[in-house]
This record gives structure tokens, C-alpha cells and sequence, in this order.
């Protein structure tokens, strides 16, 4: 067990309880995919896994320890995380840009030597776009991009990736691209934590589904068990009908008609 | 940018300081040639008294005038550069320039009352590196107050701050007595070296050093500050401190330097640009580019300040008049590949 999400509600100041009394845990290899209408907090959940936010009750232990009590850094050496918008101000050099997943282990005044930066190809290989290295990271496409920043997450060498919506703005076959990279990942051992607006994704993924719902509820299970067509249908407010499509030996999410 | 060519780049440009330096130097209404130049710096060195009636006079010039007005222009153009990419950097914003959180505004007000008060050459430089340290702290202030950290709300307090300051540095104009006072703070506002003497270079130098060497140092780290809070803090970074630290360096660096020379403008726009131009944007590689080329485009600057005209030509004058060509012409270059 690397992260335990024990008991934790979040409310913004001021508003009311966007959720509360959420508890699971992140194994290593493990695939979790946080679904749920707009609006209820599975970015904050996410950022609470991050220590972004502070969730308002309960606590989150990283093997063992309370992320309130940790330093950043401490952190970063476990939990990397990927964001959805990255706009870069700068035109960085894409190697530039992965070595500073190094940075959690180095210290402050360092800077990044011959080391650093075989550690930044290596997880570039380990993406396969070691071609893009010389590359300014503002010229890269917005699928390249989304791999260059997993790559920097996996210069961290941590051990479980939190991603906030990886597959956003991305065309069908990146989204594609990009769902298989995190399989991948978990099959190599790290946890991959994941908000995603599409159930199929979580479909395809398998693993677990972390819901909540409108009413700020939670519901915690392996994808196949608790994915059903009632299940989507009530959460997302509309008629959603599970398939099973032989060809392919899998389930299906597909919206019944307009 | 490969590691190589990033050398001969900083070569380079050292090298032409080093000419630009020594022309600086040279030129001037007396004019003096390179060789006894060197010669009255070693027997200087060699703590030998100059004989030669002519070197004499020389050695006043250079000692008295030159020499501190060479280093003096380069440290200050160094320091506005130098801290014009790091607020650029800081709050990722290409179009920053170092008076963002209202240091030249401050500094203006302190200068201005100096003024007003008829006080001397070292309380105006007092008072303007004070107001423009109390305009920065006002500015980090009000973030504290709103609980808000984000860059946007330190932005806001700093147009804030210096809208204010402008005001009151309107007012201060307004009831300045017009032949003397007022054209003071006018010409103060404009920027010039000719006040200066070994004893502002001896002033600006702890600043000069620290904060170079702070931020050069911190260099790779405000690459990260760059690419947002969300994941500066997700790399592990402790981005309050950090970004204090280099704030509080820069605004440092900026206060001093427009303490004993006044405000210069462009300067600390265009040359972080250049730089990034000539070594990409990589703060590690940028920065060292951005301290030498500010010193080299400042002392030049100054060098046609001084010797153009029989009359001294103020400072903002030309940086604007060369600066904002400059500018121009450093977007069209850069348009593809630098935003």
C-alpha cells in the first residue's frame, strides 16, 4: 500500500462540502479512475492525492506518513503529477524541460549535471520520443506534449503518477495512445491515479473506478463491478448503455441516442 | 543549445565588454590612448607616483571620472537585465520589466522628497533605494493580507502600489518650485551617470555581488517558478520561499542600481530578450548571457550618452530611442520559436 486516502471531505472556503468521508488505497501497479459528472470534485480529489489541496477533514498517509507533515520535496521523490494545461511561457528545449523531474532530489542551488540528464533520456526512451529531445517544447504537438509530460513525471521516479485528465484536448488516437501508455506503466509497477470524463476509459483501462456522484457520494471498486449500466445512466443524468462487443471481448460504453 | 556554443557565445560577449570597457575609458574630452591607459593603471597598481605632467591629469580623469562611471554603468545595466529576467521568469510573463512590484515608482518618490526636502547627492540615494524597497514590501504586502499568493494578485498589487506612487510623485511635481526643483526630479526621473564617483560604485557593489551570485545560483530553479505554482510545488519545490528569495534579490539589485543613477527604462525589457535570443530560454544559460549583455548595452549607451553631444544626453532617452528598435526588431527574430 503507497497512498491511503483515509476519511477526507473537501470544502472550498466559504461553500459547502463538495465531498466528504472518501476512504481508498493506491497499490503499487494499480489503475484508478476517478469518474463523475462536472463540478464534483474529482480534480480536487485528485490535487488533495497531490497535496495541492488540503483536504478539510481526514487525512492522506504516504506510506505511512501524513502528507501535511511532509515537505514538498519529500513528496515529490513518491507522487509525481501530470497536469492537464500546460502552457508554457518559454520555449524550453524538451530535455530541458523532462530533467527538471529531477529537481526533487536535488538541491537547491544544484544544477542538473551529465546524471540529470541521462536520467531525462532515459524516460524519454521509456516514452519512445527520444527524437524530440532538441525540440522546443511550444513546437510539439498537443500528444507530444502529454508524452513529454509524462516523461518529466517519470524522471521523478516516483511511484505513483497522479494524472489530471491526460487524455483532454487530446485527437481519438492520441487518447488511444496515451490510455496504453498508463497500462503500460502500471504493468511496470508504477500506481496511476486518473481523472477521466469518458467511462469507457476507465472501461478500457480495467482496474478501479472511483466515483462520486452529484450528491457528493463515493463509490469504490474494481471497474467491472461497479461499472453497470444504472450505475453510468444515474450518474452522469443520462441514457447510457453497456455492450458487449464479441469481436472485441470487451464492454462497451456507448450514449443510447439524442 | 549545445554546450559549445554557448561558450563562444559568453566569450564573446565578455570580450567585447572588456574592448567596450576600455574605449569607454578612452573616450571622452580628454581623450586618451589605450597605452597610457595601461600605463597609468600599472604604475597605479605598482603604487609608483606618476611622473608625466600629462599622465597626471590623466590619472585624475581615469580614477576620478572614468573609471567608476565604466564600472558603475555596467553593474547598473547588469543588475536592471539581470533583474528583468528573473521577475520575467518568476511570474512567466515575457512582458515583465523589474518595475513591476513598483520599485521605480518608490524610489522616484524617494528621490523626488530628497529633493524637495533641498537634501544632498547621498540622501537622494538614500531615500530612493529606501522608497523603492518600502514599494516592493507594500506590494508582497497586500497579498499577505488577501491570503492570496497567486502571481496574478502580486501582479495587480504592484500596478496597485505604483499607481499610487505615480500620484503622489504627481503631486510632489506639481508643487515643486519649477526652475529647480521640479527639473531635478524630471531630470532624475530621466537617468544619467555624471554624479558618480568611486563612492556609489564602493555602494552598489554588495548588492551588485550578492544578488548575482544568489541568482545565478537559483538559476535552474526559476526555470521550474516558471511553469506555474502547480508544478513548481508538484516538483518538490518550496515555491513561497523560493520565489521570496528571488523577488526580494531582484528588487534588491533594481533599488540599488536606480538609487545612484534614476530610473532607466528598457533596459531591463529588451535585454533578457536578446539574451534568450542568442542562448534559448534556459535560465542557467540565459541569465549569465542577460548579466553580461546588460552591462555592455548600458555602457555603450552611456559611452554615446556622454560623448555624442557636448551636452550629456539623459540615459532613458536613448535607451528608449535605441532600446524600443531594438525590441521591435528582437520579436521579429524570435516570433516562431521563443513564445
Amino acid at each position: 500500500m503507497i497512498l491511503e486516502v483515509n476519511n477526507i471531505s473537501f470544502a472550498y472556503a466559504g461553500a459547502p462540502t463538495l465531498f466528504s468521508n472518501i476512504s481508498f488505497s493506491v497499490k503499487q501497479g494499480q489503475i484508478i479512475s476517478i469518474i463523475g459528472p462536472n463540478g464534483v470534485g474529482k480534480t480536487t480529489l485528485l490535487n488533495c492525492m497531490a497535496n495541492l489541496a488540503a483536504p478539510t477533514e481526514g487525512e492522506i498517509l504516504l506510506e505511512g506518513k501524513d502528507l501535511k507533515r511532509m515537505k514538498a520535496q519529500e513528496i515529490a521523490v513518491k507522487i509525481a503529477f501530470v497536469p492537464q494545461f500546460i502552457i508554457p511561457s518559454f520555449a524550453y528545449e524538451v530535455l530541458s524541460y523532462v530533467v527538471t523531474g529531477c529537481a526533487p532530489r536535488m538541491g537547491t542551488f544544484e544544477k542538473p549535471k551529465q546524471e540529470h540528464y541521462a536520467i531525462a533520456q532515459q524516460s524519454l526512451e521509456q516514452m519512445k520520443i527520444s527524437h524530440l529531445a532538441q525540440k522546443y517544447y511550444t513546437q510539439i504537438s498537443g500528444g507530444e506534449r502529454q508524452q513529454v509530460s509524462i516523461a518529466r513525471a517519470l524522471a521523478q521516479r516516483p511511484k505513483i503518477i497522479l494524472m489530471d485528465e491526460p487524455t483532454a484536448h487530446l485527437d481519438y488516437g492520441n487518447q488511444i495512445k496515451v490510455l496504453k501508455i498508463i497500462k503500460k506503466l502500471a504493468a511496470e509497477g508504477y500506481a496511476a491515479v486518473i481523472t477521466t470524463h469518458n467511462p469507457d476509459h476507465a472501461l478500457l483501462l480495467g482496474g478501479e473506478v472511483a466515483a462520486i456522484n452529484s450528491n457528493g457520494q463515493f463509490i469504490f471498486g474494481s471497474s467491472r463491478e461497479v461499472i453497470s449500466e444504472e450505475f453510468l445512466s444515474s450518474l452522469y443524468g443520462v441514457d447510457l448503455r453497456l455492450h458487449h462487443i464479441p469481436g472485441i471481448g470487451r464492454d462497451v460504453c456507448v450514449a443510447a441516442s439524442l | 543549445m549545445n554546450k559549445g556554443a554557448y561558450l563562444r557565445t559568453v566569450f564573446i560577449l565578455s570580450l567585447l565588454l572588456c574592448c567596450s570597457a576600455l574605449a569607454a575609458v578612452c573616450i571622452g574630452r580628454l581623450s586618451v590612448n589605450p597605452l597610457d591607459v595601461y600605463q597609468v593603471i600599472s604604475s597605479k597598481l605598482a603604487k609608483q607616483p606618476v611622473i608625466d605632467e600629462t599622465l597626471e591629469a590623466m590619472d585624475t580623469v581615469l580614477f576620478k571620472i572614468r573609471i567608476p562611471r565604466t564600472l558603475a554603468a555596467m553593474m547598473v545595466g547588469a543588475m536592471l537585465s539581470l533583474s528583468g529576467a528573473v521577475y520575467q521568469g518568476v511570474f512567466k510573463n515575457p512582458l515583465v520589466s523589474p518595475d513591476i512590484l513598483g520599485v521605480s515608482s518608490g524610489a522616484s518618490v524617494g528621490a523626488a522628497s530628497a529633493i524637495l526636502f533641498g537634501l544632498g547627492m547621498v540622501e537622494r540615494q538614500s531615500f530612493a533605494f529606501l522608497g523603492g524597497i518600502f514599494a516592493v514590501v507594500l506590494a508582497t504586502t497586500i497579498p499577505k493580507l488577501l491570503k492570496n499568493y497567486s502571481n496574478l494578485v502580486l501582479v495587480l498589487s504592484g500596478i496597485i502600489v505604483s499607481g499610487f506612487l505615480t500620484s503622489l510623485l504627481a503631486i510632489m511635481k506639481f508643487v515643486a518650485e519649477e526652475q529647480t526643483e521640479l527639473s531635478a526630479i524630471v531630470f532624475w526621473q530621466m537617468g544619467s551617470f555624471s554624479p558618480i564617483d568611486m563612492k556609489e560604485v564602493v555602494a552598489i557593489s554588495p548588492a551588485f555581488f550578492i544578488g548575482t551570485s544568489l541568482l545565478m545560483g537559483l538559476s535552474w530553479r526559476i526555470n521550474i517558478l516558471s511553469f506555474g505554482e502547480v508544478e513548481a510545488k508538484t516538483l518538490g519545490m518550496n515555491v513561497r520561499q523560493i520565489r521570496g528569495i528571488t523577488i526580494a534579490c531582484a528588487s534588491f539589485l533594481t533599488a540599488s542600481a536606480v538609487s545612484i543613477c534614476g530610473t532607466i527604462g528598457w533596459i531591463g525589457l529588451v535585454i533578457p530578450h536578446l539574451a534568450r535570443l542568442l542562448v534559448g530560454s534556459d535560465h542557467t544559460k540565459m541569465i549569465p548571457v542577460t548579466v553580461i549583455s546588460g552591462a555592455l548595452f548600458m555602457l555603450v549607451i552611456d559611452t554615446i550618452a556622454r560623448a555624442l553631444l557636448t551636452v550629456e544626453i539623459p540615459l532613458s532617452i536613448l535607451t528608449g530611442v535605441i532600446g524600443a528598435p531594438c525590441y521591435a526588431w528582437l520579436l521579429y527574430r524570435q516570433r516562431a520559436n521563443v513564445f
